[in-house]
Formats: structure tokens, sequence, C-alpha cells
């Protein structure tokens, strides 16, 4: 088999690998953030993603899309303020695992939220003129949506890492991330500091939804628990606070996932031969992830690109 | 503060609540939804002198396979609106309906059961999903209720249980109609076979499917995908890599719009064959959408009984949220109509017991095996010695992409 017949064989898989992997980092980036600032990790995140596709499919039912995006964008900025507000801010000085329990019960809220306004059926995503359009990669047919991914997270994460390092907020969320007390005494208000990681992170769980969606077109109450629970994966694989860390971590388990999912044909009888029976590993693609998660906490317990732990005395 | 806090999110969420009390979505709206608590539904109705028969529908109305319980449950409450009273034993009797979402899912689904049984209904009709059926089949054993299966297919649903009956045809049956259409009709060698790991449906329909197919000489390739998988490009892509001429997907209406519009992305050809899940309007759109060709095997086809099909569509187009349920468009599906047929064949077992209100489940029972009834829709029906329809027809449509539409194709015997 030629290096041609094997990029064929392949390269389906790591496309839509790629492009699934570049929406778990959108996620991602939401629960690192909150998680380097607030030592929280919010399990509402995830489910935010959710009510972003359901806002979706109502605003596209009413209004056109031009007004029926930027709508969506802003009340899930939104949500994720709001949820702040109501369910952490109040939680401060209360010990963490109070948050953690509170950012739990929001996610319950949220779903069964949807669970009641949707009946309990999936409702389908709207299609989006241009980028939901059928389009060739080298032989592959996909959505244009697939190829715009990749290239739309890194703009955004640069932006993103531009923002953190050269404004003023950014510096603020940094020496909060460092040293939340101290920063507070150094006169930093903490509150609206907080509230900016939630507003970007829900703008990009946002964003996120909107491709995720497109791509894969059915909006139910737990459409965002798995991505969700993958997306927190990729921050802790990349090292949880890290920004090019949960990129690199969403990346990399959208594309093992997809290969794995792929493994059985283009490694079995009808790929490259290596085995002569179908082991069925395409049903065990999910399971990665979360074996994944065990190692690097094991192994790697601050990640790829996490801070060393420094013992203080 | 921290109390006026708690005063406040407080009244917000009982603010929440009662402002979206009213605007409850459809769920499947029959006058019995909202209907009395355990102790009232066993005794006579206080309005008027006549004793009612209690049919529960064990159905989901929530989950993976909500819409197609939706769809079967309005089969079965159309025919209560044609048909809400019955003569048994000599005394007229109100038949009123009542409804549990077993929430498509395995784990609820006894809990739902058991509140039937609770609830003192009479029969029951159910569910849509041979999983949750199976896992619920002993609560009405234990209560003594016979229990008759309305679209579920899969064998295990009857086996070694006296007490549940069934009026669709059988997986083995359909697995073979299916493995014949994709050999001899679409001329596939190589069948590609998308199943829902640890789903009864899925996997014993795949199972006869297989067994079929290969003794026509084809080759199977099968996959499972987990619960909750939304990403199906990757299988698609697997398909296509295998060389599959068909690709086989008895999956929910759910998974399939899911299929179906990966498939229409990858640009495939590969003609998709399924079940009678598949028999829905979600499906219907997403084939339309996508231009793939889709096959299915069902109950009933649309304009078998074209007065009956008036007589719905009318019915179901004079009520929004009735409309709603059947996924907002008045396409008939084979479970609806089959839901029609358990409610009528039901009345005539109740009648053939002859015993009037409080009513002898044992002469029921009885009456049940002796059944020779001959559906309004779907045909006749006739107990085996497992308590299933004797069935040797399964309808087979296709989606005809030009105008949006089920398209008749054959009535398959074997």
């Amino acid at each position: 088999m030629g290096a041609y017949d094997l990029f064929r064989l392949f390269f389906p898989y790591i496309l839509s690998g790629i492009s699934i992997g570049g929406q778990y980092a959108l996620i991602a980036i939401g629960y690192s953030m909150v998680y380097s600032i607030l030592r929280l990790i919010n399990f509402a995140h995830g489910d935010v993603f959710m009510v972003g596709g359901l806002f979706m499919v109502f605003a596209a039912a009413t209004f056109p899309l031009w007004v029926a995006i930027p709508l969506v964008v802003f009340l899930i900025v939104l949500l994720g303020f709001t949820i702040e507000r109501v369910a952490y801010k109040p939680l401060r000085t209360a010990p963490r695992m109070s948050v953690m329990i509170s950012a739990i019960g929001v996610s319950y809220l949220l779903q069964n939220l949807a669970l009641y306004f949707t009946g309990g059926l999936n409702r389908m995503y709207p299609a989006f003129p241009w980028i939901s359009d059928t389009i060739s990669v080298f032989g592959v047919s996909t959505r244009r949506v697939t190829v715009i991914t990749p290239f739309l997270v890194v703009a955004l994460v640069f932006a993103l890492v531009w923002l953190i390092n050269n404004t003023k907020v950014g510096i603020a969320m940094r020496a909060a991330a460092k040293d939340f007390d101290t920063a507070q005494l150094m006169g930093i208000k903490i509150n609206s500091v907080i509230s900016t990681t939630f507003i970007i992170g829900s703008f990009l769980a946002a964003i996120g939804s909107i491709l995720f969606f497109t791509n894969f077109p059915a909006v139910f109450p737990a459409a965002g628990a798995m991505p969700g629970l993958k997306a927190f994966v990729a921050a802790v694989f990349g090292g949880i606070g890290s920004i090019p860390g949960a990129v690199i971590g969403g990346l990399l388990i959208g594309i093992v996932e997809t290969v794995i999912r792929g493994a059985d044909i283009t490694l079995g009888p009808t790929g490259l031969g290596l085995f002569n029976r179908s082991l069925d590993i395409a049903a065990f693609s999910d399971a990665f992830t979360f074996v994944l998660l065990v190692i690097v906490l094991v192994f790697r317990p601050t990640g790829l690109f996490g801070d060393k732990p420094t013992d203080k005395v | 503060m921290k109390k006026k806090m708690f005063i406040a999110l407080t009244l917000a969420l009982l603010m929440t609540l009662a402002a979206c009390a009213p605007a409850a979505p459809a769920t499947p709206a029959a006058p019995a939804a909202d209907a009395p608590a355990a102790g009232d539904a066993a005794a006579p109705a206080a309005d008027g002198d006549m004793p009612e028969l209690v049919i529960g529908l064990f159905q989901p109305a929530t989950g993976a396979n909500g819409a197609g319980g939706r769809q079967e449950s309005l089969g079965t409450i159309f025919a209560n609106y044609r048909q809400p009273t019955v003569e048994i034993g000599g005394v007229m009797h109100r038949v009123r309906i009542e409804q549990v979402d077993n929430q498509s899912s395995t784990t609820h689904g006894p809990a739902a059961a058991a509140e039937l049984v609770a609830r003192g209904v009479h029969i029951i009709l159910g569910s849509y999903g041979s999983a949750v059926s199976i896992a619920s089949s002993d609560v009405f054993a234990d209560a003594g209720l016979t229990a008759i299966g309305v679209s579920c297919t899969n064998p295990n649903v009857t086996r070694g249980n006296d007490f549940y009956f069934r009026v669709c045809f059988l997986d083995p049956f359909q697995g073979q109609v299916l493995a014949s259409l994709a050999s001899n009709t679409l001329n596939a060698d190589t069948a590609y076979v998308l199943t829902l790991l640890g789903d009864d449906y899925s996997q014993g329909l795949a199972h006869f499917f297989t067994e079929q197919f290969q003794s026509l000489g084809g080759t199977v390739i099968q996959e499972n995908f987990p619960e909750g998988t939304s990403d199906f490009s990757g299988f698609m892509t697997n398909a296509m890599n295998a060389g599959a001429g068909v690709i086989f997907a008895p999956t929910s209406a759910e998974a399939a719009a899911l299929i179906i519009d990966s498939a229409g992305v990858a640009g495939t050809d590969i003609p998709l064959l399924a079940g009678d899940t598949w028999d829905s309007p979600q499906v219907l759109d997403a084939a339309v959408r996508s231009g793939v060709s889709v096959m299915v095997t069902t109950f009933y086809q649309e304009g078998g009984a074209p007065e009956w099909d008036a007589a719905f569509k009318e019915w179901l187009n004079a009520n929004p949220a009735q409309l709603a349920n059947n996924g907002g468009s008045d396409v008939i599906a084979g479970f609806t109509a089959m839901g029609y047929d358990a409610y009528m064949v039901t009345l005539d077992i109740f009648q053939r017991a002859g015993v009037p209100y409080p009513f002898d489940q044992d002469a029921i029972r009885a009456a049940t095996w002796e059944t020779s009834f001959y559906g309004p829709v779907a045909g006749l029906i006739e107990f085996d010695e497992h308590g299933d329809a004797r069935r040797d027809t399964a309808f087979v449509k296709t989606v005809n992409v030009e105008e949006g539409a089920w398209e008749f194709y054959a009535a398959q015997r074997l």
C-alpha cells in the first residue's frame, strides 16, 4: 500500500477529528480559564453549550440569521454571567466543595429545564448557508464548517492569549490565577475579573455550539454532557489552567477518538489487514477518552502544559 | 444579605415554575392524562353510572424513543376518541386511557410500569421499544395483568411470559425480509451494520438480519456506537472504506436523523436500510434534506385503509398539540396504525371475556389466547403459542426525495 493510499485511508478520520477536536477545544478553554482563577470545575459548562444549541433552534425559527447568531451568543454570555453571579459568587468564601456541588446543581437544572422545554425530544439544528454546505477536501466530502473550525479556533486562541498578555483585565486575570487573595489585596476588582472570565468562557462555548451542532444537527437535553466531559478531559490532559494545553488536548482527543472509531476498518481486513476479523474497537472510542483521563491523572497530574506544583513551606 | 438572597432565589424559583406550568409542552394529550390518582381509577367514574374500563398506555414520551412513543400513543388515543364506550357482558363501559412515560429507559421503565399497575388499570398496551418492554414485562406478570405489545418486535418480549402478547410482526421475520431486500433488491454483497451498544432491539434485529444475509452469501461488517453518539461521520467513512453495498442501521429515529445526515455529508450513494423504527417523520425530513436513499420495513403503509387515513388526519390536524406529537406533519407512521388496532383488539378481548366491571383477569387472558380479530387498519390478529400475532407481511417503503414523501415499494411476504 503506497503513501497515497495510506493518506486516502486515514485522511477522512483525521479531518473530522481535527474538526470535532477544535470544538472540544473551545469548550475546554472555558473549563480551563475558570479553573485557573477560581479552582472550580464548572460542571455546568457543557450544559451552557447545549443551551446555546437550543436557543439557536428557537432563535433561528423566529429571526433572520444575522439577528439570531449575535442574539444567541449574547444570551449565552448572559447565561454564563448569571450562573456565576447567582450560583457561585455567594459561595466565594464557602469551602471549594460547596461551589463544585453548586455547579453540579446548575448542570442538572439546565438539563432538566431543557427537558421541560423540548419535551425530551431531539430538535433539529438549523442549517446555515455557506458553513453548512458540503464541500470536497482532497476527495473527501465534508461540511465547510469542518474546515473552518481549526482556523477559527486558532484565531480565537491568539486573540485570547493577546488579551491575557496585553490588556489590563488580562493582567488582572493572571494575577488572580497566580494568587487569588494577594490579587485582591493589591486592589484588583476580583468580582469583575471573574465575571469577565465567565463571559469569555461562555462566548467560546457559544461559538463552539454553533460549530458543533452545525456538524451534528440534533439538540437534546443531554447533548452537552458528552462533549462537556470530553472537553474537561482535554483541559486536564493539556494541563488545566493552560489555554494552549486545552487546545492541544482537545485536538488530540478529537483526532484519536475518530481514528479509533475507524480502527476496525482501517486496520482490519478491508484496510491494512493487521487482523482478519472485526475486534469491535469502534465501540471503545469514548472509553479511550476516560482511560486517558485516568492515565494522565496518575502519571502526570498537571497535564502536558500545567504548572509544576510548588511546595510551599 | 444571605437570608434576602435565599428568599429572593426561592421566590424566583417558584415564579419560574408558576410561569412554566401553563406553557406545558405537548405531552401526548388525552383528557385522561392528568386524571385521578390510584384510588379513583379503580372505582367507577363519578359522573354518570357507567363503569370504566381503564387501559394503561405504557409508552415513552421522552428519551431516544420519545417521538415514536408519542406517535404510537396517538393511534390509541384516536381509537379511544372514535370508540369511547364498549358493551361488555351486557353493561356499557366507558373506556379511559391512563398514560405513563417510561422515558425509553430500561431503568425507569419498571417504575413507570409499577405506577400504571398502582393506578388500577385493567390492561396494558405498549411499549414502543423492545428493551423497555422486556425490562418491564415481569411487573405486569406479577400484577396478573395482560399486556399487549404494540410495536416491540424483539422475540424476547413475549418469551417465557404468558401475560405478554403482541400485535406486530417479529424481528426474525423482519430481519429476513430486510436481508433479502439487501441481497436481492439492492444487490449488495457486503452489508455494513451499525447498531447501538447494549440495545435489545438494535442488537436483536441486527442478529437476525446478519443470519439471513450470510446465508444468502453476503458478508456482514458490524460496528456498535455507544449511546449519546452525535458524530457518525467516522462510521460513514468506515462503511465507504469497507466497500459496503448497503448500510443497515436498526436504531432509534433520533440516531437515524444523525446517521442520515452524516451519510449525506459524506456524499455516499450507499442506500440506507432499516426496520420499523425508521418509519418516522424525522427520518423522512433528514433523508429529504440530505438526499440519501433510505428504505424501511414497516407495519402499515398509508393508503392501505384510505377512510381510516382520512379520519385520522382530520382528527390530528384539528389539534396542534396532537400534530406536534406526530412530529409536526400528518404523515402516518406504521406504529400509529398498530396503536389503533391494539386498542380495538383490546375491546374485542374484553367483549369476548364477557365479564363486566370489575372484570376477571383470568377470563381476559383466556380470551386473549382465543383472539381472532380483523384489525381495522393492519389486518388479522391471531396469537401463536408465544402470544405473538401471526404476521406474514411487511410493507417496504422508500423516501422519494423529490416529492419529500414516503413511497410504497412492495408488500413483502416470506
